[in-house]
């Protein structure tokens, strides 16, 4: 198990999560249903605003379900960023997970390792959490 | 009366893979009840201890139920009824 991503992609999540601190950042990126390649990046808004919590608005959620269907795509990546740990999924990550086909990423750039950041990708399934490498092309 | 409930992909191996299915009920209840009856065990996905799981989110059209009265919100003939698991974590 791996996740293929773009360097424009990682780049625009690193940005997005340093636009949006203290509170943590959302989004999903699409791609063609069956494919398994993300290629079309939708950061979503944080409903919870918080640095500890994050939550797509319910109706936003709606609103990209009907989307990704009409377009035929599906859900390749689900990310967020981690405000002052790592990039870990947290207990409330691995309980809320409910995209068993989809890479969760997680950045994180706390200020213990500035000015690097973590990107990282897992599956999370029936609560079991799977590390995979993460590819980035140019 | 017979109403499309999207089944999201978490909980499709409850209905045999199919995205859609038919069920009955004039409430939230009955139909999860009527879920439930047709898809053994799929109700203890949608409710914990008699209350909505927090995790999941179900529309009546366009309508989050928690709108409409959570369990005991109406469904009419032609309503179509969404479950989808939240996405949220810390």
């Amino acid at each position: 198990m791996s996740l293929t991503i773009s360097r424009a992609f990682v780049d625009a999540i690193v940005e997005q999560s340093r636009a949006e601190y203290p509170d943590e950042c959302c989004g999903v990126i699409l791609g063609p249903i069956g494919s398994g390649s993300p290629v079309r990046m939708k950061p979503m808004v944080n409903a919870a605003h918080s640095p500890t919590f994050y939550e797509f608005d319910p109706k936003d959620l709606l609103a990209l379900y009907r989307e990704v269907d009409d377009l035929d795509e599906e859900i390749v990546v689900i990310y967020h960023s981690h405000t002052e740990t790592e990039a870990y999924p947290s207990r409330t990550d691995i309980a809320y997970a409910g995209e068993p086909g989809a890479h969760y990423v997680l950045v994180s750039s706390r200020k213990e390792i500035a000015p690097a950041i973590e990107f990282r990708s897992y599956r999370i399934i029936d609560g079991v959490v799977t590390e995979e490498e993460v590819s980035i092309t140019d | 009366m017979s109403i499309e409930v999207r089944i999201p992909t978490i909980l499709r191996p409850f209905t045999k893979d199919q995205k859609a299915v038919a069920a009955t009920g004039a409430s939230l209840t009955a139909l999860i009840s009527d879920l439930d009856a047709q898809y053994p065990g799929i109700g203890d996905r949608l409710l914990e201890n008699g209350s909505l799981r927090r995790f999941i989110n179900i529309y009546i059209n366009d309508e989050d139920v928690r709108f409409l009265g959570g369990l005991d919100a109406q469904i009419k003939d032609g309503d179509s009824v969404t479950i989808l698991p939240a996405v949220a974590g810390g």
